[in-house]
């Protein structure tokens, strides 16, 4: 098997102990949550770190609760198992959980945490392979290299945003809270990503993703995940799609939202959700005609590339499909849309 | 055939089975259930170092220099070899011997090995791989078949007379054209095939040793012993005699073991160097860079027939992507239209397939070789016949059934043949008469039959030898042990012989140990392919199981003073039959013998019949035995997103006798898992760049265990006059005919024709776009013709 590069193992028991490791380890120290992405990376020599450190020993990181105003606390080493069965994420957060049901397989998830997928590193079929294999090639712009083999000619890396938790916590209007040495950091998941596949994160050197908070959803809340894939287990997401609705008085949509991943380096929000829905009746011809528009609408704001493997023509094809299937999926209180 | 080799399909003392036919578990269940099992990796030996290997990373190129003088020098590293120190070519077909065990001159696809390193760890080999320093002029890739085919300069193997072509073969038998012309419907179509691989769970792994003495020894994960000993020998420039190969537990093969690897020249040579045992096990990645997988294959086929259903004429034509090297790929041609000649009758029959090299992995056999791409094409084409003359799919194929003891239009011989039986069989369990063009739009049935070969009688290097081999040593305790040539990789083979022996003389099955694929201790078998096991090495068994159960009655017998009639032999225990009072252990009658016989043993051995059609090539294909099969699949498809889903396969497979029930179930259940796989997610593909474009177990995608649609095994036992107690294959035949009966089952949901795999949601969809655009131009066509 593919061996694993030698590096420094740190297991600190305390976010301030890891917080000062880091801070004192600089650029070479990693961070290593569940492992079920950094440790295939790090086989695959896309990282070379002189130190990691482990996050698995501190209790304080694993757990979730409901804060005095209403909003979930999902600590960053909660486990995706976890987050999937845990019934107040069921119940006030349903795209997050279904989304954490549908992420790798029974096994990975047991062992990958939401704080890792938050920030699972982005992925490309020309990237995710081995240190022969991209030598082989020539590199790309991502890595060791000065080409993309996506675009052809292309100066930015659009490896492809992957997580399934990404899209959902976006709808769910999450807060992601840092720890470092400086202290905490707050920030709306929405301003957290850049649009650059190399990395498509706005943190800091040296800070820790301690926490996830979801503010509390009103009652009329709805809301359900997509996700294409061709295996019913285990992969990536060909397409994620997040819907949410918030209805008001007779089911009338009050809030409606959309957002996309699985297409370049961060989660696409999509434009005019909101607009086109609200007001309808859920259940009503029309809901199900301003449906279709949105889901149209979707289908000419994303691109799926050949960045992530799969058929690109087809990935935009189900772009609508999804879209649609999920919205409807949320609107019936159903979902999640998977093909099993 | 010796008359030896013919057994009968009971045993003789006119008793019914007492072990055989039970489902029994496998003799090696418990140890690998619970870890205990012995695999290459899990050798440890004193001092053993790791071994890596250095590969191309170029498609195409000539090797001018290899430096490894950095290599040398980091500490912990032991050796470095290169393509020098092994110059002597090798490969499994005498004929075509185009392998190095590492690159002399040039390497042909990226990861061909170039130079191979041993080291204290497998770290330090690793970091020794990567200061090794090669000069490579890059040469021009050839990637598409279609090339190769056309464009010899420049040659991928330079002493090769037809460039590019690997090989070519045109057999013609009757008149394929006349009676093409003067049949009632002709049907011309064009199918494809792609690639998929093995992907085994267990990597390729080897172990050697080098003693003092100069005895080479070999743990080596392959399905075929007896040829890695001989290739070892030519390769190595040792004598046979200096070398012993062991096969330990395997941990799945289904064809790409059966090759001599380079790693197994690779830790002989490191170990001859440093005198020390040297083990290397390869990566994922690599044993996707020794692929040996399923050949794509470009294929034509043109197809006439009465109004009546009744083949008249198949004319196939067929291009064949060989990838690097030869491997089995002569064989493989010959397959491409040798194996289509069952289990229906036409009385003519021309084919034309041509095997080209191409600068990728090379392909090989895997399960149902050769003949499993153009059976897709040929029951796809079956399908549209019966669908042009208005008639069910599965009377169409009753119409053609050729019948048991015939022969094939290209001169086969065959005995039993139960395809009748497994048409009816699935046409039963799966309801196809309520169900067949009866479901909703979008969910469907279809049918496809296939037959297979249980051996053949073309042992790769020419030999009068048998084929199989089976020794017997009797214990005074009552234990039997049963030496055999033959590899267990996982389908049953040792189990097989254990509950042959226990049959035959009377022992308790957990009474009997089997040793196998050691060739120091076990006679020779020709080894784990073309499904060749349970038919020769279970005849040689029962041969060898005779003469010693001979002496052995003779022994009690001659004790009691009765006739030996009146013995029988039951589990653990001899009896008179006509005195079941009067018994003895099966120890005290194994020392009863011994004292009349002295020393119990006995050999065993199974040689096939002449066989096969008189003409060049005509043995290639020619089996003492054929298995056959019939599949219906229901499936269901999405026409919005174009995603197919399996609901139900239902697999009748006629494998003459279920030696063991549940292992043949679990043969086809197996063999039904890979074929559905390869249809619709698996995909051997590479790149523009000529790289594997996803050569990991995420991205090269096995259904698991949610994706499998319920598997119906249905097990039909014609009782084969030659198989052991009528047994025929069944690890490969089940697999053919299930993709065609998904294309069929596919058409029936939704009315597109999948002639091309694998069958993609994309695929799916463009079709359906195709289908409407066309009914809508009926449709208006219609419509204006009205208007007029």
């Amino acid at each position: 098997m593919l061996r694993c590069p030698k590096f420094e193992l740190a297991t600190p028991t305390s976010v301030a102990a890891a917080t000062r490791l880091l801070a004192d380890a600089g650029p070479s120290a990693m961070i290593l949550a569940g492992g079920t992405d950094v440790m295939p990376n790090l086989k695959h020599e896309l990282f070379t770190p002189a130190l990691v450190v482990s996050l698995a020993r501190i209790p304080e990181l694993n757990g979730i609760r409901r804060a005095e105003d209403g909003s979930l606390v999902i600590g960053a080493m909660t486990t995706i198992e976890a987050v999937a069965a845990n019934s107040q994420v069921r119940e006030r957060a349903t795209v997050l959980a279904q989304a954490a049901s549908l992420i790798a397989g029974p096994q990975l998830r047991t062992m990958g945490t939401l704080g890792g997928n938050v920030l699972l590193e982005t992925r490309c079929q020309w990237y995710n392979q081995s240190y022969f294999w991209r030598q082989a090639l020539g590199f790309c712009i991502k890595k060791d290299g000065t080409k993309c083999h996506v675009v052809e000619g292309g100066a930015k890396c659009v490896a492809a945003a992957s997580n399934d938790s990404a899209p959902a916590l976006m709808t769910l209007d999450a807060e992601l809270h840092f720890e470092s040495v400086e202290g905490r950091r707050s920030v709306r998941i929405e301003e957290f990503w850049l649009g650059d596949g190399v990395f498509n994160k706005k943190i800091n050197a040296g800070e820790i993703l301690v926490e996830i908070t979801l503010p509390s959803t009103p009652s009329g809340h709805r809301s359900a995940y997509g996700k294409l894939r061709e295996r019913g287990s285990i992969d990536f997401p060909l397409l994620g799609v997040a819907a949410r609705l918030d209805l008001g008085k007779d089911e009338r949509v009050e809030r409606a939202d959309l957002v996309i991943t699985a297409l370049a380096a961060r989660p696409h929000r999509v434009q005019r959700a909101g607009e086109i829905l609200r007001g309808t009746q859920v259940g009503s011809e029309d809901f199900v005609t301003r449906v279709g528009e949105l889901a149209r609408l979707a289908h000419k704001q994303c691109h799926p590339l050949e960045n992530i493997p799969g058929d690109a023509p087809w990935r935009k094809a189900m772009v609508a499909v999804y879209a649609r299937r999920t919205l409807l999926a949320a609107a019936a209180g159903t979902g999640p849309v998977h093909h099993l | 055939m010796a008359a030896r080799d013919n057994h009968g399909n009971t045993p003789p003392w006119g008793a019914n089975f007492g072990v055989i036919g039970k489902p029994l578990r496998k003799v090696d269940g418990i140890a690998k259930a619970t870890g205990a099992a012995i695999y290459t990796d899990d050798i440890q030996l004193p001092g053993m170092l790791h071994a890596k290997t250095l590969r191309s990373p170029h498609a195409h190129a000539r090797v001018r220099s290899v430096d490894a003088s950095a290599a040398l020098a980091l500490e912990g590293v032991h050796a470095v070899i290169t393509g020098a120190d092994m110059p002597i070519k090798y490969g499994v077909i005498p004929w075509t011997q185009d392998e190095n065990a590492l690159a002399v001159d040039r390497v042909r696809f990226i990861g061909d090995p170039v130079a191979a390193v041993a080291a204290v760890d497998e770290d330090t080999a690793n970091a020794a791989l990567k200061l090794i320093a090669v000069d490579y002029e890059v040469l021009h890739a050839f990637l598409d078949p279609f090339e190769s085919l056309v464009r010899h300069e420049p040659a991928i193997h330079a002493d090769r007379k037809e460039g590019n072509i690997s090989k070519h073969v045109r057999l013609e038998f009757g008149e394929v054209d006349a009676l093409a012309k003067s049949a009632d419907v002709v049907l011309e179509d064009e199918y494809s095939f792609h690639g998929s691989t093995h992907a085994p769970i267990e990597p390729h792994c080897a172990v050697a040793t080098f003693s003092a003495d100069g005895l080479l020894t070999l743990w080596s994960a392959t399905q075929i012993t007896h040829y890695v000993h001989r290739a070892l020998a030519q390769v190595l420039e040792l004598p046979a005699q200096k070398i012993r190969v062991i096969q330990p537990c395997l941990g799945g093969a289904f064809g790409g073991k059966s090759d001599p690897f380079s790693l197994e020249f690779c830790v002989s040579k490191l170990a001859m160097v440093t005198g020390r045992p040297v083990k290397m096990l390869y990566t994922r990645e690599e044993v996707f860079y020794a692929h040996r997988g399923r050949h794509p294959m470009f294929m034509k086929y043109r197809t006439a027939a009465q109004a009546n259903g009744r083949i008249t004429s198949v004319d196939a034509k067929i291009l064949i992507d060989g990838g690097s090297y030869s491997s089995f790929g002569l064989v493989t041609t010959y397959y491409a239209g040798q194996l289509l000649t069952g289990p229906y009758d036409f009385p003519s029959y021309r084919f034309d397939s041509t095997r080209v090299f191409t600068n990728k992995p090379p392909c090989g056999p895997k399960r149902g070789h050769g003949s499993v791409q153009p059976r897709f094409a040929f029951e796809v084409q079956l399908d549209q016949l019966a669908e042009r003359l208005k008639l069910d799919p599965i009377e169409l194929r009753r119409v053609n059934f050729q019948g048991s003891q015939t022969r094939t239009v290209n001169g086969q011989r065959v005995t039993s043949n139960g395809f009748l039986e497994c048409l009816d069989s699935v046409e039963r369990a799966s309801g196809w008469k309520k169900k067949r063009a009866k479901l909703p739009f979008g969910r469907g049935l279809g049918v496809a039959g296939s037959m297979y070969i249980s051996g053949t009688n073309y042992p790769v290097y020419p030999n009068k030898m048998p084929q199989a081999g089976v020794q017997l040593k009797l214990d005074r305790s009552g234990v039997v042990t049963v030496f055999t040539g033959g590899n267990d990789i996982g389908q049953g083979s040792n189990s097989m012989c254990a509950y042959i022996v226990a049959e035959e003389l009377g022992v308790p099955v957990e009474h009997v140990r089997v040793v196998a694929a050691d060739t120091d201790l076990c006679p020779v078998d020709l080894g784990a392919y073309s499904s060749r096991v349970t038919f020769m090495v279970g005849n040689a068994t029962i041969d060898a199981c005779r003469k010693v159960r001979r002496q052995i009655v003779a022994a009690v017998a001659k004790k009691w003073a009765v006739d030996p009639g009146r013995v029988r032999l039951m589990p653990g225990v001899a009896i008179d039959l006509e005195d079941p009072a009067k018994a003895l252990s099966t120890a005290e009658a194994f020392q009863l013998a011994e004292e009349e016989f002295d020393t119990l043993g006995a050999t065993g051995s199974y040689n096939t019949p002449t066989l096969g059609g008189d003409y060049r090539g005509g043995s290639i294909g020619a089996s003492p035995a054929y298995s056959f099969t019939a599949h219906v699949v229901e499936a269901s498809v999405d026409t919005e997103t174009g995603r197919i889903q399996v609901h139900d396969v239902w697999c009748a497979h006629d494998c003459g006798r279920a030696l063991n029930p549940m292992l043949v179930a679990g043969q086809i259940e197996g063999s039904v898992y890979m074929g559905i796989a390869e249809a619709l997610l698996e995909e051997h593909k590479v790149n523009r760049f000529g790289l594997h474009q996803g050569p990991s177990l995420l991205d090269y995608r096995l259904p698991t265990s949610v994706d499998t649609p319920e598997l119906h095994a249905l097990i039909v036992e014609s009782l084969d006059p030659e198989g052991p107690y009528g047994a025929k294959e069944a690890g490969e035949g089940p697999l053919h005919s299930s993709i065609p009966a998904l294309s069929n089952a596919i058409f029936d949901a939704v009315g597109i024709r999948m002639k091309h795999l694998p069958f993609t949601p994309g695929r799916v969809l463009e079709l359906l776009r195709e289908k409407d655009a066309l009914e809508e131009s009926k449709s208006a066509g219609a419509a204006a013709r009205g208007q007029a």
